[in-house]
């Protein structure tokens, strides 16, 4: 046993009986937390860990949270900022601090019609069946470490449960807010997305730190779409300075599913997110994009694998990094064609800025293929700003610096514009701005 | 008659790129209201002075000077010169794709205004002044929505730098090859924009390879360029004399090593 699977041993002897009634809870946590202890955290010996290191984590005494805070540490207002304005019509609002749910601060609209929209740990109490259904039946906690140690601290996040035909008005916005209590604190919320046939919703992740001291968000979604089910899916990584984030979201399609995911990774000291996405059966779509900015010493990792396994499936991928200071960017992105996905539609492209001489990224674009009949495409690239452009604009009167925040803006807003829903876009546009200097003299521009 | 100090004076200029010494002692000087043509073959240095009239950091000064309204230019950078009045018309205007055409015109021209100490222009009354210097190049409602020069043909690029301009308003204009890759139709479109321009107060340097243009916007002065030095100075009729036995006469007598080309004045 590592000394990090040690330190955590008290924390998840502190864990008590699983809530709710879904019986294989217990030994699924036992058999998690034996096989963490086994695996250890990954080393960049490991392949899939290469460009990223844990090093700096695996020294720290992480704790599972326990002390509740007596007073909330966040008002309604700082919420409505985070979210990016306060919930409209139908929008359903869920907050969770340090991973536990906080119904006090959340605003969660009737569910009708069998749907089911809240905490996970409700969610076994009141629906245990589709929790037993599907709860750590996707992801894997085999071969991954850390999606091991989320499974085996199992206790809270989102359930999200759509009946056949339901569709949802108002996006559901999920808050993930670290108030890092005295211990370095590592909070896992765990969460399962089920969408039945037909039916349609739109679900934001947003994580953020309300404290710059030292913590860790270990987080794992599992999503599974019925037939023609269609979820929009996005992801704002805004931690603490001194956090660490390590993210997977894993994707089942149905027949004819689609998914839509937008990432952006601006927060955390180091942070990695994963989306991974199984086009099971025939005729899916799933479509990824990707912004990561990173400034000082940040380190953001950006991992997807789209397993095309059924045929007539389509993918588009699309991620972009800009990397400032002494910062390191990593885009490891694997397409998957398996024999029998014929008619298979796959792209992907990773684009890179450096704004820095010091700053890093590696990029690894995959494409494997397997089948014959299929249309795929990718590339990659890693540029620094135009200097004809650069020298165009400042001719024009505009300053050195303020060029450079315009240019800058230029590559990333294409991100920020593929966001269709607008708070988020809004949240989004607000902290890619607020990292380019000189930006209040472009705001018009925008 | 006392002889007032030229708009711009350049005296004995040298620079180079990357090791290679592109102009080798060009003197020239332009007065305002005056329109100069400088001619020249490809490689001529005719491209380059007009960079480093506008501050392009890749090409490095290593001899002479430049004086503008008196006050030497070199020490300003590309900015501090717009703001100083100079607009370089570029002969391959820039893709900015994500940034709007408009928003990007205004946030430069209250760039300048602000530095020049005017009042900055709201979104209503620049629209106002946009679309009238817009009739100027018979430019339409479409290029307001579009991003900077993304997707423009040649001639919508040609007729985007002269609309710059006029909003802009500049002192010194120097045009880059406004010409190339335009036809007779989108060169008549632009030259009258630029006519349209043409002040007492405004001096204006037509950078071209082609005598055609200059049938359309009829400079004051006519300097030949050759290797990096003015070769030959004259009026209108210069251009002419060009177009009937070309870029050759010059050349040989400019070719660096050899007592260059008189350099008329």
């Amino acid at each position: 046993m590592t000394d990090f699977a040690r330190g955590l041993r008290e924390s998840f002897a502190r864990l008590g009986e699983p809530p709710g009634r879904v019986r294989r809870l217990g030994l699924l946590r036992q058999a998690a937390f034996a096989r963490f202890a086994e695996l250890g955290l990954p080393t960049v010996k490991d392949e899939q860990w290469k460009y990223t290191s844990l090093a700096p984590l695996a020294q720290i005494p992480f704790a599972r949270p326990e002390a509740e805070a007596t007073s909330s540490p966040v008002t309604l207002g700082q919420l409505d900022v985070l979210a990016g304005g306060p919930p409209g019509d139908g929008a359903v609002r869920l907050v969770f601090l340090d991973g536990r749910y906080k119904p006090e601060l959340s605003s969660r609209a009737e569910s009708a019609g069998g749907a089911f929209i809240g905490s996970l740990a409700a969610a076994m109490a009141e629906r245990p069946e589709l929790v037993d259904r599907e709860l750590a039946r996707h992801a894997d906690d085999q071969h991954d470490a850390l999606t091991a140690l989320n499974t085996a601290f199992v206790e809270d996040g989102a359930f999200i449960y759509l009946p056949a035909g339901a569709e949802l008005q108002g996006p559901i916005h999920l808050l993930f807010l670290s108030t890092a209590p005295a211990k370095p604190a590592l909070s896992q919320p765990r969460n399962l997305i089920l969408l039945g046939e037909r039916s349609r919703a739109t679900v934001v992740e947003t994580y953020a730190g309300l404290s710059d001291e030292v913590y860790f968000t270990n987080a794992v979604t599992e999503v599974v779409l019925g037939e023609s089910s269609h979820l929009d899916h996005y992801k704002l990584q805004e931690e603490g300075a001194r956090a660490f984030h390590v993210a997977l979201t894993q994707v089942r399609h149905g027949r004819h599913s689609r998914f839509t995911s937008h990432s952006v990774a601006l927060g955390a000291a180091l942070a990695r997110n994963e989306v991974r996405t199984l086009l099971a059966s025939e005729g899916s779509e799933c479509t990824l994009n990707g912004l990561y900015m990173a400034t000082g010493k940040q380190h953001l990792d950006n991992r997807t694998l789209i397993d095309h396994q059924g045929p007539r499936c389509t993918s588009r991928e699309l991620y972009k990094g800009v990397l400032d200071g002494q910062s390191r960017g990593v885009f490891s992105g694997r397409v998957l064609v398996r024999h029998d996905a014929q008619k298979t539609d796959a792209s992907q492209t990773n684009k890179n800025l450096l704004l820095s001489d010091e700053a890093l990224v590696d990029t690894k674009p995959q494409l494997e293929i397997f089948a014959d009949d299929v249309k795929c495409a990718h590339g990659a690239a890693v540029g620094q700003l135009d200097e004809d452009a650069l020298f165009y604009l400042r001719s024009r009167g505009i300053g050195q610096d303020a060029a450079k925040s315009l240019l800058t803006y230029a590559f990333a807003s294409e991100m920020v514009n593929l966001i269709p829903l607008a708070p988020l876009r809004t949240r989004v546009r607000e902290l890619v701005t607020s990292r380019l200097p000189e930006w209040e003299k472009l705001k018009e521009v925008a | 008659m006392t002889r007032t100090e030229p708009m711009l004076r350049i005296k004995d200029l040298h620079a180079k790129v990357e090791g290679k010494e592109i102009l080798r002692g060009i003197d020239l000087e332009v007065g305002a209201g005056e329109a100069h043509a400088i001619m020249g073959p490809n490689g001529s240095g005719k491209s380059t002075l007009a960079q480093v009239l506008a501050g392009r950091e890749t090409f490095e000064v290593t001899k002479g000077e430049v004086l503008y309204q008196g006050k030497n230019l070199l020490a300003l950078s590309p900015e501090e010169r717009a703001v100083a009045g100079i607009f370089m018309a570029f002969q391959y205007p820039v893709e900015i794709p994500g940034v709007g055409n408009l928003y990007f015109l205004r946030t430069a021209l209250n760039a300048l205004r602000k530095r020049r100490g005017e009042e900055e222009l709201d979104a209503m009354d620049f629209l106002a002044l946009a679309k009238e210097k817009m009739k100027l190049v018979a430019m339409d409602q479409s290029f307001t929505g579009r991003s900077v020069n993304e997707g423009f043909s040649g001639g919508e690029k040609k007729r985007n730098e002269i609309f710059q301009m006029a909003v802009l308003d500049p002192k010194l204009a120097i045009l880059d090859e406004t010409d190339s890759g335009l036809d007779i139709d989108a060169l008549r479109t632009v030259a009258n924009g630029v006519n349209g321009l043409r002040r007492k107060d405004r001096a204006m340097i037509v950078i071209t390879h082609y005598q055609r243009l200059l049938e359309y916007i009829v400079p004051d002065r006519v300097h030949v360029i050759s290797n990096g030095r003015i070769v030959k100075s004259g009026g209108r009729e210069l251009a002419l004399e060009l177009e009937q036995k070309g870029y050759a006469q010059f050349e040989a007598a400019s070719r660096p090593g050899r007592a260059g080309g008189e350099a008329a004045r």
